[in-house]
């Protein structure tokens, strides 16, 4: 279980508790948090769940993979370099208390 | 159709979704994503929760994924959305006069905008013998559960998988079949696989795949029948010219037909699909169509197209959505496709169908290359294996309109698109 802030770009706050086994993706699909597409299910290919994490994060995130890093090559919103795939970023009791910033698009 | 002005805004206090895929799931989780506080009621023919079909053909049936894995949404998600769900119950008729949706049950269900996201159902071949035990179809997790268990049953007898259509259903299960061991045959009518979708090059990429893989390919060729045995179980399948193939197990992968009985029978224009126009409605400006039953005219191809994927499914949903919440837009997405077989992971952005160019970049020998798509100057769409970087380019270049890329720069030695997109978002 962990307590992330999806912050969306009009500057308002979605706080949810997510329990695990789940991704940051799948934590905002089961509370409908408008702006995580997800179109590919969570496989890393389709880049329609980027988020930026937020810049002052010092919570442990799992290394990106090469699939992950291509895929950040063509998301609709500018790469940066907080810019990961939020359907590759696990939940689990270590990232309680993460905050990510929900691009203005998705595709 | 397509001339026709940007509909009005009229308040809305009741949508009804009629199909719970991913077309009719994602458009009740976008109206409410967009703040639409009406009733929304979501009708589906499976008593299943809303789920993804992709892995179907894929972990599913070769047993790595569950059902439970597939579903879209848990159930407390429906309730806390304030979204009804009306799970194994089918609409029978519609009463565009009304505005209401009768179901087979039924209940009738008014509506202010009512959205048809009816999918397709799978064609089946009118052969002799199609209607034999051990011939099969896949679209729903039904069909995934029978198909999973007749593969099994196959496995342990020492039987042959015969799959009629090298599309990508079919080409799925192969490549799942020959994962669990089980020798399959595919027949092909058309002269290549995959024809509709994949250009020449790649479209033997993924042959020479198949072959090394130990599936038996046939192409142009037809089955003229089924043959079964004494207890009405098919066992052979014969083909043109007479030639007989072991088929223990037969599934039709040879497309689908989309699902627009119910839009016909309401008086809606209809062909090879329900018509919509730009914002995706139909003839009949209270209903929309979405996903894989609606045919709609796309200004980036100069045509009208009906395309069966998630990503049609689910941009199509948010657009539809958009216009009940009163902020219409045209639906322009860009498609893109993907099929897994073997390790093959194959992306296809754009549609590459027409293309009069086809520039190879990348490494064809090691099986990560993308083919781009050419007609004239312009890029209609890349098939991408195991190059996802590419697929992401691609699919960039082309939401800008597709004209910045030219195929005599694409063509060039040494060309290679992440460089090429590094170069191109420099300031000037």
């Amino acid at each position: 279980m962990a307590k992330i802030t999806y912050k969306h770009p009009n500057g308002t706050d979605t706080v949810v508790d997510v329990p695990s086994p789940n991704t940051v993706m799948r934590g905002a699909k089961i509370n409908n948090i408008d702006g995580i597409e997800a179109q590919c299910g969570g496989s890393a290919q389709c880049g329609t769940c980027h988020v930026y994490v937020d810049e002052a994060n010092t919570l442990p995130l799992p290394p990106m993979h090469e699939s992950e890093d291509d895929v950040l090559y063509g998301t609709a919103c500018p790469r940066r370099p907080n810019s990961r795939l939020s359907c590759q970023l696990p939940v689990t009791d270590e990232i309680d208390g993460l905050v990510v910033h929900l691009p203005e698009a998705q595709s | 159709m397509a001339g026709s002005p940007a509909p009005p805004a009229p308040p809305v206090s009741s949508v009804v979704i009629v199909g719970a895929g991913q077309a009719g799931a994602d458009t009740a989780a976008a109206l409410r994503g967009r703040g639409f506080s009406g009733r929304i009621t979501l009708v589906g023919e499976e008593e299943a929760l809303p789920y993804r079909r992709p892995p179907l053909s894929k972990g599913y049936l070769g047993g790595t994924v569950d059902a439970g894995d597939l579903e879209l949404l848990p159930a407390s998600s429906y309730a806390d959305q304030g979204i009804d769900l009306v799970l194994g119950d089918r609409a029978a008729r519609i009463d565009p006069e009304e505005r209401s949706v009768v179901l087979d049950s039924g209940t009738r269900l008014s509506y202010d905008r009512l959205v048809l996201a009816t999918g397709a159902r799978p064609r089946r071949l009118p052969v002799p013998g199609a209607d034999l035990d051990g011939v099969m179809t896949l679209r729903g997790l039904a069909d995934a559960a029978a198909l999973r268990e007749a593969l099994r049953g196959t496995l342990r007898e020492g039987g042959h998988l015969l799959v009629v259509g090298g599309g990508f259903v079919g080409l799925e299960l192969a490549a799942t079949a020959r994962g669990m061991g089980l020798e399959a045959t595919v027949v092909e009518v058309g002269p290549r696989l995959m024809a509709r979708a994949l250009s020449p090059g790649m479209s033997e990429h993924l042959r020479a795949e198949h072959l090394r893989q130990g599936v038996r390919v046939l192409l142009r060729r037809e089955v003229a029948a089924l043959r079964g045995d004494a207890s009405g179980h098919v066992r052979v399948a014969e083909l043109d010219g007479g030639e007989r193939v072991q088929a223990d197990l037969v599934v039709f992968g040879v497309g689908v037909r989309p699902g627009a009985e119910l839009a016909a029978a309401a008086g809606l224009e209809v062909g090879d699909g329900i018509l919509v126009d730009r914002w995706l409605r139909t003839s009949d400006p209270a209903i929309h169509a979405i996903g894989d039953c609606a045919r709609f005219p796309s200004a980036r191809y100069g045509r009208q197209l009906r395309l069966e994927s998630v990503q049609n499914a689910s941009d199509q949903a948010r657009c539809a959505a958009a216009a009940i919440c009163g902020d219409p837009a045209p639906y322009e997405a860009v498609p893109w496709f993907w099929t897994e077989q073997y390790a093959t992971r194959l992306q296809i952005a754009g549609i590459t169908d027409g293309h009069d160019r086809a520039v190879t970049v990348g490494d064809p020998s090691g099986g990560r290359f993308s083919v781009l798509c050419f007609r004239g100057e312009r890029l209609l769409g890349a098939e991408s294996a195991g190059r996802p970087a590419d697929h992401m380019i691609v699919r960039r270049l082309l939401a800008a309109g597709g004209a910045g890329l030219s195929p005599g720069e694409a063509a060039r030695p040494g060309f290679d698109l992440k460089e090429y997109q590094g170069r191109s978002r420099q300031p000037a």
